[in-house]
């Protein structure tokens, strides 16, 4: 006679647990740490270095890198002057919790301060993937077309920040800012919104002023409070 | 996507519930419709992981969660029309998730 055992557990991937594990480092080290994910091209790594040009004499930064192949952005980001690790995926098309914990003994996290993780250039499935980081953005860029939030909802839900790169091309595009912004912050509330152009520089600010924010957070309050990203 | 992953869960899951039992015999699943998990694909893997263990042989039954939603403005709840997901009430954009994301196995059947 089958019998019934009540079970009521949620179904962590092994992915999770892992992520799960690079929080309590991160968080044991007091590095605030931040995915960033886009599609290929968007300027995931253009924002990353202006990123580490505003704010390197200031905090101590570090970057990861995810890519099928080749090194082309740890490089570029290690002639600024701060720790880059490259993750070549092989056929990966995202980062995951695992591939991340394998690149952290490369770092020394103590001694650091903010940790910028770029993901693999791929809209869909990176956000599928927790790393355990503290806050996850996506960077969208004015080309890729302003219905995008509308054709992948469950995607972009739960990230903390999207970017709307390459503002300065807006004029070459029929891209109706109003719709992607109201696109984004369906299933998003307290989203934050960052229309910026990396190549002139406007908005830079804005994102600018968040990140050091969140670092005075977290420096002031631990890793507690964040959702696992 | 990652169905593989989380097969592999369920299975370590049932199996430490399942104690002494000599054969788990159905695992009662519950999946939200927002929670991209594919039903077929963890059913897929699970005939094959599952061979060879005291759950070998167990039907996986899926109970659906709808998506629900909230709207932060007039905070009445909702279900969406198909990938339209403004408040029908109010039509405001600010609206959250209130079920549809959920994951769990909420129990096994033994004997």
């Amino acid at each position: 006679m089958p019998k019934t055992v009540p079970v009521v557990e949620q179904i962590l991937s092994a992915n999770d647990q892992i992520a799960l594990q690079n929080r309590y480092q991160f968080d044991a080290a007091g590095l605030f740490a931040i995915n960033l994910m886009a599609s290929p091209g968007a300027g995931k790594t253009s924002l990353i270095m202006a990123t580490i040009q505003a704010l390197k004499n200031e905090h101590r930064i570090a970057f990861i890198d995810g890519d099928l192949a080749s090194s082309i952005d740890a490089d570029k980001v290690a002639a600024l002057g701060v720790p880059a690790v490259q993750i070549n995926t092989g056929g990966a098309c995202h980062l995951d919790a695992v591939m991340l914990q394998s690149a952290l003994p490369q770092l020394s996290l103590e001694e650091l301060d903010l940790l910028l993780v770029e993901n693999v250039g791929n809209l869909v499935c990176p956000s599928s993937f927790r790393l355990g980081v503290h806050r996850s953005v996506l960077i969208a860029s004015v080309p890729e077309g302003d219905d995008k939030p509308y054709k992948y909802p469950v995607m972009y839900n739960g990230v903390d920040v999207v970017v709307i790169n390459k503002t300065d091309v807006l004029d070459s595009f029929d891209f109706d800012m109003d719709y992607f912004q109201r696109g984004v912050e369906i299933l998003n509330p307290g989203l934050v919104f960052c229309p910026i152009s990396c190549k002139t520089g406007e908005g830079l600010a804005g994102w600018l002023e968040w990140v050091q924010a969140e670092l005075v957070a977290f420096q002031a309050a631990g890793g507690a409070s964040y959702k696992i990203r | 996507m990652h169905e593989l992953s989380i097969t592999q869960s369920i299975l370590e899951i049932a199996l430490r519930h399942a104690d002494e039992a000599a054969r788990i015999t159905r695992l009662n699943l519950v999946i939200g419709e927002l929670s991209s998990i594919i039903g077929d694909s963890v059913q897929f893997y699970w005939d094959i992981i599952s061979k060879g263990t005291v759950a070998e042989g167990a039907i996986l039954h899926f109970e659906r969660i709808k998506a629900r939603f909230r709207c932060s403005d007039c905070e009445k709840e909702f279900e969406p029309n198909s990938g339209n997901f403004e408040c029908p009430y109010c039509g405001s954009y600010q609206v959250e998730l209130v079920t549809g994301r959920e994951f769990q196995l909420e129990s096994i059947e033994v004997e």
